[in-house]
């Protein structure tokens, strides 16, 4: 096939010109429902993995439970639940709330067990010191624990967000009007392949910078032992 | 309590929808076996690209996976899937989520053998060309071998990933266990088919999960 009708077909700039407010639409829903995404998921799964520090054994057993059932489901299985299945037990929900709220469980799922990690292998002696000075549990948690954890685990936290937050492109399957849905339907008003190229731009934009971000953040906290 | 079990246990319903299900399941364990092998040979194929140590190769291959790890897959398989027929090329569903798939997982599994290759000691490797091996006989015998174990939590994590990224294939209509859980959820207007198929997923994938979390806690602790 000759150059000029690819350019015609993948990159037609009348078709552009036509249907990209939709596609910037869906970017601000995308990047909404990221950061949404990043906020929940990622303070969820610290509060767990905290509350699994106290050594309870039901809390214990209930967390691992959660996090084992999140991370073995398919993230789209888990947003077909609760868009499909959820309406059946009396709680309807929109695109974007199944979609966030299924990407938040699935991203705090994964983050808890990827804090977990980080804090069990502080050694015993850190808390052990900390408590002898006189600060409490929860001082010491805050205070020492924590700091040194969250650091050790960052590079496969920002791995996982950063591989969670594609999923947002799974909402288009409920028909949220995110970039993936909005390029697609405008693809297929239009008949031609252009929007999808709009759309995939969008979220080069989106994610080339997200990972750049993600790289920056790793070289400037974490600590490599 | 029971209009709860009508709703999403309906034994009627589980009775006539769970070999249908179990079809789709085996077409996720088809696709499974079909895209976790390409996707490690790539991946392979990549490292080993990598370790050639040409720079402009390596920046061509930097620019490929970056690029792909962060595509959505999803964005990807439509793009290849509805994008293509309009110049001409009229692929079947189930050849775009090989290709598609194959360009993710491939810069995916690409990094870690990477990782793994250079946590061999470069000694292996000059050890193994002055006794005569060959580029190629290294690699094979000496060099993938070590980086393969010294990876493994990654690879196997990894693999639980693609096994899960099936479900996308759903999306082009291919027959997998949740399209098919979808299809008998619009056919009985009740959510026992969504609640059986996640069952399904649990049964297969949870004994991996632990599996992954054994071997992440070690890996954690080594850091």
């Amino acid at each position: 096939m000759e150059l000029d009708r690819l350019a015609f077909t993948f990159f037609n700039a009348e078709i552009a010109r036509e249907y990209w407010p939709d596609i910037a639409k869906g970017f601000f829903v995308t990047l909404q429902l990221g950061l949404a995404t990043i906020a929940a998921g990622l303070a969820l799964g610290l509060a767990l993995a905290m509350a699994r520090s106290f050594q309870m054994r039901v809390v214990n057993w209930t967390i691992v439970l959660f996090a084992d059932v999140l991370r073995a489901l398919p993230p789209l299985m888990v947003i077909i639940i609760f868009f499909f299945a959820f309406p059946y037990a009396g709680m309807p929900m929109n695109a974007f709330t199944a979609t966030w709220l299924s990407l938040s469980l699935v991203l705090a799922a994964f983050s808890e067990e990827i804090f977990w990690a980080g804090i069990v292998s502080i050694p015993k002696g850190q808390y052990e010191a900390a408590r002898s000075t006189g600060m409490s549990a929860w001082q010491t948690l805050l205070n020492v624990i924590l700091p040194q954890a969250v650091r050790l685990t960052i590079p496969p936290l920002t791995n996982r967000t950063i591989a969670i937050t594609k999923g947002t492109a799974l909402g288009s399957v409920v028909a949220l009007a995110e970039i993936l849905g909005s390029a697609h339907s405008a693809s297929s008003l239009a008949g031609n392949p252009t929007p999808l190229t709009l759309g995939a731009i969008a979220y080069l934009l989106l994610f080339i910078p997200f990972v750049l971000f993600g790289r920056w953040v790793e070289t400037r906290f974490a600590w490599k032992r | 309590m029971n209009e709860v079990l009508q709703q999403f246990l309906n034994p009627e319903i589980i009775s006539k929808v769970w070999l249908y299900l179990l079809k789709g399941l085996g077409t996720t364990a088809l696709l499974s076996l079909m895209v976790v092998p390409l996707g490690l040979a790539s991946g392979l194929a990549v490292a080993a690209l990598w370790s050639l140590r040409r720079r402009w190769l390596n920046g061509l291959l930097i620019v490929y996976v970056d690029f792909f790890r962060a595509f959505p897959p999803l964005v990807l398989l439509l793009f290849i899937y509805f994008g293509l027929p309009f110049i001409g090329i009229e692929i079947p569903a189930i050849v775009a989520v090989a290709i598609g798939f194959l360009l993710n997982t491939s810069s995916y599994y690409g990094e870690i053998f990477r990782a793994g290759i250079e946590s061999v000691p470069r000694g292996q490797w000059e050890a193994a060309r002055s006794t005569g091996l060959s580029w190629a006989q290294t690699m094979i015998n000496v060099v993938v071998p070590q980086a393969t174990r010294n990876v493994l939590p990654d690879l196997i994590s990894n693999t639980l990933e693609v096994v899960k990224l099936t479900t996308l294939a759903s999306v082009v209509a291919i027959p997998e266990l949740l399209n098919a859980a979808r299809n008998a959820q619009a056919l009985t207007y009740n959510a026992t088919p969504i609640v059986l198929a996640a069952l399904m997923y649990l049964v297969l994938l949870w004994p991996v999960v632990r599996l992954i979390s054994r071997l992440e806690h070690k890996a954690v602790a080594v850091r």
